[in-house]
């Protein structure tokens, strides 16, 4: 049930503190996204930046980059996912337990970016896993990126613990496991997974 | 340096049977090289490292160039016996065989090959770079080259890249696998013919080469699954 705001407003300034429990799971939640420590190319460097001084990823409790995917709840996949590399990408994120989120940054990880028309570059890697943010740039600035977590955590925020739209981890019938694609003699097999990614409709 | 006729002669000197052969390059640049036979590649890698005047002991670049089979149209000339009629010596006219030339043109498929470039440096002599060539006798069966791992160590990883996307087998590599595709890939992708895979199958935004795809997959798509359920529209 939600808290009327003006409600809660009026009685914190009596010095009381009133919450919901969803409120107060979501904002642990939202508070302590740890990244996993992998970077794909020059995107990467600009994510490194982010966690550096000065643009200082720690305000919004992500700071903490786990050089396992177990322990993380983020994957920020940060530059351009060769069709060599793909599978690896798909397994490290089934690998990683729920909740997880994905931000796919940079143009080469939302499309192919530069290397698009490439034989040996996937064109975007929500073909194969679900992307919660996507931020186009070639690299995105830090800035994209602080303002891709912010996103994140408006979503975190607003996932309700029970019925429609509750997380995954939450929802005993959702899918965890994503089949990692194949090698093939050509190409990666299959191309996409179109569960996770129907091809959109284009109007043209 | 010596110039690269020199170093030609030096090689010839010391390789007997050596078979090496200048390709000038009358470009501004005029960076003359020499193309190697497959067969003393490694005899002459060794003289031109170990020579104590040319002391190559830097290999700093291998790679690759693709000659696709070549369709030559020729003009040649042809004589043939063509019957004329001419006038006789007594006012009749007479049926002559008479000699004709004509030109006809011909096509020939001149068989392409895979080529292979070094660039070599020497670091203690300071001078460089010799450009070596080698050639496979064709592009799909005989592509086999000797390896010049064993005399510079550095070709290594460029020579697996070079196996990797146009295909050249080294023989007498340490360690011949695909560099930068999966293990069971199976094209070459820096041929001229590769065709690369077909995964054009959502572009929001294309034009020119893109946009040519694009619609080639959705006229064949609507073809092959009838009514579109996905709907890229046309038009
Ligand atoms: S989007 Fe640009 S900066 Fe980022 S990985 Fe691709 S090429 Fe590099």
């Amino acid at each position: 049930m939600a808290v009327d705001q003006n409600l809660k407003i009026e009685l914190g300034k009596q010095g009381i503190f009133v919450t919901t429990i969803e409120e107060l799971y979501n904002w642990g939640r939202r508070s302590s996204v740890w990244p996993m420590q992998f970077g794909l190319a020059c995107c990467a460097i600009e994510m490194i930046a982010t966690t550096m001084a000065r643009y200082d990823l720690a305000r919004f409790g992500a700071e903490v980059f786990r050089p396992s995917p177990r322990q993380a709840d983020l994957m920020i996949v940060s530059g351009t996912v060769t069709k060599k590399m793909a599978p690896q990408v798909v397994r490290l994120y089934n690998q990683m337990a729920e909740p997880r989120y994905v931000i796919a940054m940079g143009a080469c990880a939302i499309s192919g970016g530069p290397f698009k028309q490439g034989y040996n570059v996937l064109k975007g890697i929500d073909r194969y896993i679900p992307v919660d943010v996507h931020i186009p740039g070639c690299p995105p600035r830090p800035e994209a990126l602080i303002q891709a977590f912010m996103t994140l955590q408006k979503k975190i925020d607003g996932q309700p613990l029970t019925g429609e739209g509750r997380p995954r981890h939450l929802d005993a019938e959702a899918q965890g496991e994503f089949p990692v694609p194949e090698q093939g003699e050509h190409d990666l097999e299959p191309t996409s997974n179109k569960g996770v990614w129907p091809v959109p409709i284009t109007i043209r | 340096m010596k110039t690269v006729e020199e170093i030609k002669a030096a090689i010839e000197a010391a390789v007997p049977g050596a078979g090496v052969e200048f390709v000038s390059n009358p470009s501004a640049s005029a960076q003359h090289s020499l193309r190697i036979a497959p067969q003393s590649a490694v005899a002459v890698a060794k003289f031109l490292r170990d020579d104590a005047d040319l002391a190559f002991d830097f290999l700093s670049n291998v790679t690759g160039v693709d000659w696709p089979d070549k369709e030559i149209a020729e003009k040649v000339k042809v004589m043939r016996w063509v019957t004329k009629t001419v006038d006789g010596p007594d006012g009749q006219k007479v049926d002559q065989p008479v000699e004709e030339t004509v030109e006809e043109t011909r096509k020939r498929i001149e068989s392409g090959c895979l080529e292979v470039v070094y660039h070599l440096y020497s670091v203690g002599k300071k001078h460089g770079p010799l450009v070596l060539r080698m050639r496979t006798v064709n592009r799909t069966d005989q592509v086999d080259l000797p390896s010049l791992t064993p005399v510079w160590r550095s070709a290594e990883l460029q020579e697996r890249e070079v196996f990797d996307l146009y295909g050249v087998v080294f023989g007498g590599h340490p360690d011949l696998r695909r560099l930068l595709m999966w293990d069971g890939f199976k094209d070459h992708p820096m041929r001229r013919d590769y065709v690369e895979p077909d995964d054009f199958e959502y572009e929001p935004t294309p034009h020119d080469e893109v946009l040519k795809r694009a619609q080639e997959r959705e006229n064949r798509e609507q073809r092959t699954e009838g009514p579109r359920d996905r709907g890229l529209a046309a038009g």
